[in-house]
């Protein structure tokens, strides 16, 4: 059945930015899969390449200076990196859109929400700008705004608020897949949890799979059911909910786990990952985690991990487990 | 926004007061005598003292001031020294004249200038770019009569293809337009380089391409749009400056505008043609601006709702009003 295919599928994904200062290899051979209707978390800290693997899936790595180097992004079989920009321009909203993460900036400030929510309707849907009006309307009270306010302009909204309308752009032709790019970090905490309540509802309602980006493992345990976790540029563990949380594999997992404080386990210290993020332009030899590794062994120095599958779904790229 | 306009305008009067003093002023220290200046080097000295006399020179500065500004308020700039017409009579035929250049060479500054700017920036490090650049670096620091001199030597005396003086049709208009807008042209696409940029690096802007927006959409209603802001200043402070600019340019092209009015009007110490001319200029440059800030609004929600906030800012007094007023009322009890 169409239904249970899968509906994205990444495979051996690089992405690289060509600057002056070098190659920045924001992206290194990365897969996942997504099924329809299903919600996965990429997780990572900053600079890990997630915003990067978002944006390569929507076609909007700014190029020059970044570049799909390889690898293959399948959308329901189809390779969107053969794709012609006409192509990509009829997918971009229709079948595939984004939240980006500042809602603030993320709203054109001299246009009324409403022709902008009506915007992509009539980019993608033949309707008259009064249906498409009335279609805004809709998909606006659908995200909890009055539809009075159609006619204001974003400076009149809330950050909150003005996430909503963002979510309601996404939405608004119900698209097979948001991705959707740390969609809460800009805002209140209070806000934070109703937004994603406000997601995860749209999402069960619409059918539609989801591609949250974040660095917020809370926020992924409430939302997801699978978790990739990214290191620079790679996935290093990846697996359903379960697997990633009480199996957890990856010696950066577990950091990452070491450094959230805990109400059940009466700790002493949080733990945090020793040392930073490695720069992308010099990446370390062998494994990228390494120099940050507290289970680090020689030869984790000199030899690259490859993916490797610990239990059915569960995967990591760590030398211990190969 | 219609208190605003009223708002702005009545501004303009403190504004015009100052100026025409300053010019009074430097008039009045104008070495030079009118008097002699009309009736030449030869004339007997009673006949000039005479003339100082009817003309009301020998008075003091302040009291010829007052009566120069009484007749103003009047309606009366006065009567030309030279021509014995009234100034206004002069001006409103010479004004159209500078009026009509400026416009053309604002006009043509945008058609060439924001496209070029907003080319350079979406191509922004290309060859395009690099040379828009040093193009828009070389208008900029190019004087305008220098300029003027050799596209008149180039397209008048070596192509003779374009006439070099004067404005009696169409094709005169060609020769000072381009040499006037060089400067304009250059900082206007300069300013729609950096302001494009800018944008062009916002979030709105994925927003709008991740709805599947065409790449010329995008550009022109997101970016561009929002862009117009900066646009707008310069294009202001560049019509202005064409205006005030006729000085020079119409002496080199023998315009007769009201540049070439007033540096005549100089020479011949004729202190009502002169005042007049700068009172007018100054009106215009204050009208123009009055217009940008206007436009402003017209493209600007947020600028927009800060002119309309004026009425929520008296209902806000209104209502602190009668608070107090219950107060106190309390206070009584």
């Amino acid at each position: 059945m169409e239904t249970t295919k899968k509906l994205l599928e990444i495979k051996d994904l690089s992405i690289h930015y060509f600057t002056e200062e070098g190659v920045v290899r924001a992206v290194n051979n990365i897969d996942f899969e997504l099924m329809r209707g299903e919600t996965m978390g990429l997780v990572g800290e900053t600079g890990a390449g997630k915003t990067t693997t978002a944006r390569g899936i929507m076609g909007l790595v700014p190029n020059p200076p970044g570049r799909v180097v390889g690898g293959e992004i399948l959308f329901e079989g189809k390779d969107l990196l053969k794709a012609s920009n006409l192509e990509m321009r009829l997918h971009r909203g229709k079948d595939f859109s984004m939240i980006f993460q500042d809602p603030m900036t993320s709203l054109n400030p001299i246009l009324t929400v409403g022709d902008q929510i009506a915007e992509v309707i009539r980019l993608h849907e033949k309707l008259s700008r009064k249906d498409a009006n009335l279609k805004a309307a809709q998909i606006l009270e659908m995200v909890g705004i009055p539809a009075e306010r159609m006619s204001e302009y974003p400076h009149q909204f809330s950050g909150g608020m003005k996430q909503r309308v963002v979510i309601a752009i996404a939405l608004a032709c119900s698209p097979k897949l948001i991705i959707a790019d740390e969609p809460t970090t800009a805002l209140d905490v209070t806000i934070q949890a109703q937004v994603l309540e406000l997601m995860r509802e749209l999402q069960e309602k619409l059918g539609t799979a989801m591609l949250l980006i974040t660095h917020d493992l809370g926020v992924v345990a409430d939302t997801c059911n699978k978790v990739a976790i990214m290191y620079a540029g790679q996935i290093v563990e990846m697996g359903s909910l379960e697997d990633v949380y009480d199996n957890t594999m990856h010696p950066y997992t577990k950091g990452l786990f070491g450094s959230l404080p805990s109400l059940s386990m009466k700790s002493k210290r949080l733990v945090p990952i020793d040392g930073l993020m490695p720069d992308p332009v010099d990446l370390p030899t062998g494994c990228p985690f390494h120099p940050r590794c507290p289970d680090c062994k020689e030869s984790c120095k000199s030899r690259a991990p490859v993916k490797t599958e610990v239990s059915p779904g569960h995967y990591v790229r760590c030398l211990r487990y190969e | 926004m219609l208190r605003y306009i009223a708002k702005r305008i009545f501004l303009m009067i403190p504004v015009l007061l100052g100026i025409s003093f300053v010019i009074f002023l430097l008039m009045y220290f104008t070495p030079g005598d009118p008097a002699q200046m009309i009736l030449g080097d030869m004339a007997d000295k009673e006949d000039v003292e005479a003339l100082r006399e009817e003309m009301g020179l020998n008075d003091g500065f302040f009291e010829r001031y007052f009566r120069y500004m009484g007749d103003l308020l009047r309606g009366d700039l006065g009567t030309s020294y030279t021509t014995k017409l009234p100034v206004w009579d002069e001006i409103s035929v010479r004004l159209p004249v500078t009026a009509k250049v400026a416009f053309f060479v604002i006009l043509f500054a945008v058609i060439i200038g924001v496209p070029i700017g907003i080319l350079s920036a979406v191509r922004q490090y290309t060859i395009i770019d690099s040379i828009t650049r040093v193009l828009a670096l070389l208008g900029i620091t190019m004087p305008s009569f220098w300029f003027a001199l050799l596209l008149v030597l180039l397209f008048s005396v070596r192509l003779g293809w374009l006439p070099a003086s004067g404005l009696y049709g169409p094709s005169y208009y060609i020769l000072p337009i381009i040499s006037i807008s060089a400067a304009s042209i250059a900082i206007i696409t300069r300013t729609a380089r950096s302001s494009m940029l800018e944008v062009i690096r916002q979030d709105y802007i994925d927003t709008a391409r991740a709805k599947g927006q065409k790449e010329r959409v995008v550009l022109f209603k997101h970016a561009l749009l929002n862009a117009l802001i900066p646009i707008l200043t310069v294009v202001g402070i560049q019509f202005a400056g064409s205006l005030g600019g006729a000085v020079v340019n119409e002496q080199v092209f023998a315009i007769p505008g009201i540049g070439k009015l007033m540096v005549d009007a100089i020479k011949a110490r004729n202190y009502p043609l002169v005042t007049g001319s700068v009172l007018v200029l100054s009106l215009l440059q204050s009208m123009v601006n009055l217009f940008i800030d206007l436009l402003y609004a017209f493209v600007d929600p947020r600028i927009r709702s800060q002119y309309s906030r004026d009425k929520k800012k008296k209902k806000a007094l209104n209502g602190a009003v009668t608070a107090n007023a219950g107060m106190a009322a309390n206070k009584r009890k």
